[in-house]
């Protein structure tokens, strides 16, 4: 970034010459500096996982949730500022609480993520404020089946099969490109999501960390729930076998 | 002006507002109507009944209307009044629901939480002189604790051990107190299905706005149970000895 500090990187309200809002570029930033944040849109439903960064031994377990609900039906997973995140799940609510009342259905995730996506992007116009350091993952199933979105701090959304962002999306997007999510069931999707949340953590950079599941399928009613412990418990053992597996692999190579 | 935000008088808040639309108006009758709903505690539960009728006056207007709402995994309501402040209601229930499971804090709002947040929205609205024209009966199971509460467009509660609304209280509830009071703990399923039915065919012989269509719940720990709608057998041959019936 050969133009920090010219002057065009304080404001969202201005353009640096090269046709750059730096502000953004930077919010992208606070997103890249958090721990992994994955979903996987598989063929019966859609699962999220968090790698949530503990920054002390004193944490009550399960505690500082990083993956919410937001009107029972979609499941909303964050990689970036958790401050930012719970205005942002908050604001998801109260579009499908407006929603529902005014159409007494479901809020589509379509619908949900565009009206996100129009939010996080009005914090991208003015002077006076600064844009969103998240990015939220959507998660849900509606009428048109199993769906999921991205929605970044420029106020981009897309809809995806499999999507990551936070400190380990380079290796979770490879490992996402691997699998095929079509032919995936959600049992299968909650256990290569533990196993890709795994993979993407640094031992280096991060000593504590925590895998949070969810999911929307069948199972927990087409709403969206964190998943049962067991399967939690085994996704978890999965991921670490599957890493020693790796692990092996790699010392073996190096005898040879 | 702007279509989207024209005024329409349903929507204007406080009296000052609506003074282009002439004075203030509120509900001064219910329209379409349902009628008794009766409910009772027994050894596994509580027990709850009420048919499927909304009528608009004396016309039977809508015959398959479910006028008993699970609301949550360990609570039903069962509902009389009328049907429009029925169904805001439940879509306001269904909002708290929604707000409880967001929150996802491992806890369930239980059945004496969802009575008070309904009996604090009934006073709320008549303290407003703007009641919705109901009488609700909740009932579940809290904690393993049967409960079963009585609320109005008065805002007024109650609890007890058999409860009903409307021409319920006049006709089921006497029943209710011969058969079911001080014996809750010892009345079988089986036991409590034949006093709902009984109670709810006097009220189909008694009560011309009751219908043979209806609708029986259960809470019990294990869970909240809406049966399909069915039907009781009647024997309208009595009606003849009647002294003073008909003719």
């Amino acid at each position: 970034m050969t133009s920090i500090g010219t002057g065009y990187d304080l404001s969202v309200s201005t353009y640096s010459p090269d046709g750059r809002v730096f502000q953004v570029e930077y919010a992208q930033k606070a997103v890249d500096n958090s721990g992994t944040a994955i979903g996987l849109r598989v063929k019966d439903g859609v699962v999220l996982a968090v790698e949530k960064i503990k920054h002390s031994r004193l944490l009550v377990p399960q505690s500082n949730r990083r993956i919410m609900t937001a009107g029972k039906h979609i499941g909303v997973a964050s990689a970036g500022w958790m401050s930012d995140t719970r205005h942002l799940v908050k604001r998801a609510r109260d579009e499908a609480h407006n929603y529902h009342s005014v159409y007494k259905a479901d809020i589509p995730a379509k619908i949900i993520a565009e009206r996100m996506g129009m939010y996080v992007q009005a914090y991208t116009l003015y002077s006076s404020v600064r844009p969103f350091g998240v990015s939220t993952i959507l998660a849900c199933v509606d009428k048109d089946g199993p769906q999921l979105y991205m929605v970044e701090p420029s106020g981009q959304f897309v809809g995806y099969r499999g999507c990551a962002a936070g400190k380990g999306k380079q290796v979770a997007k490879t490992e996402i490109e691997k699998l095929k999510l079509e032919e995936l069931t959600v049992r299968e999707a909650v256990k290569e999501a533990a196993r890709i949340i795994y993979a993407a953590h640094d031992e280096a950079k991060d000593k504590l960390f925590e895998l949070e599941l969810s999911w929307v399928c069948a199972e927990s009613g087409m709403l969206h729930a964190h998943v049962p412990q067991d399967v939690l418990a085994d996704a978890i053992q999965h991921a670490e076998r599957s890493l020693d597996e790796d692990d092996d692999d790699e010392m073996e190579d190096e005898d040879l | 002006m702007d279509p989207v935000s024209l005024e329409l008088p349903h929507t204007l808040r406080g009296p000052q507002a609506t003074a282009g639309y002439g004075p203030t108006t509120r509900t001064t009758q219910p329209i379409v109507t349902g009628t008794s709903v009766v409910a009772f505690k027994y050894k596994d539960g509580i027990m709850m009944a009420a048919d499927c009728l909304a009528s608009y006056g004396s016309l039977a207007r809508f015959r398959n209307e479910n006028r008993l709402m699970k609301v949550n995994e360990t609570t039903v309501l069962g509902v009389s009044g009328d049907m429009g402040d029925f169904q805001h209601m439940k879509h306001k229930l269904e909002d708290v629901m929604t707000h409880e499971y967001d929150m996802d804090d491992g806890q369930a709002l239980g059945t004496k939480s969802v009575y008070k947040c309904l009996s604090n929205i009934m006073y709320g609205r008549r303290t407003n002189i703007n009641p919705l024209w109901n009488s609700f009966i909740v009932g579940g199971v809290d904690g393993g604790e049967r409960v079963l509460g009585y609320v109005d467009l008065y805002g007024t509660t109650y609890m007890a051990d058999s409860l009903a609304t409307g021409f319920g209280k006049h006709l089921a509830v006497p029943i209710l107190r011969r058969r079911v009071e001080g014996r809750a703990d010892e009345i079988t399923e089986e036991e409590a299905v034949a006093i709902m039915d009984d109670c709810m065919r006097v009220l189909l012989y008694r009560d011309c706005r009751a219908f043979n269509k209806l609708r029986r719940a259960k809470v019990t720990a294990q869970g909240v149970e809406i049966s399909e709608p069915y039907s009781l057998a009647t024997n309208w041959s009595y009606a003849e000895s009647i002294v003073g019936y008909g003719v």
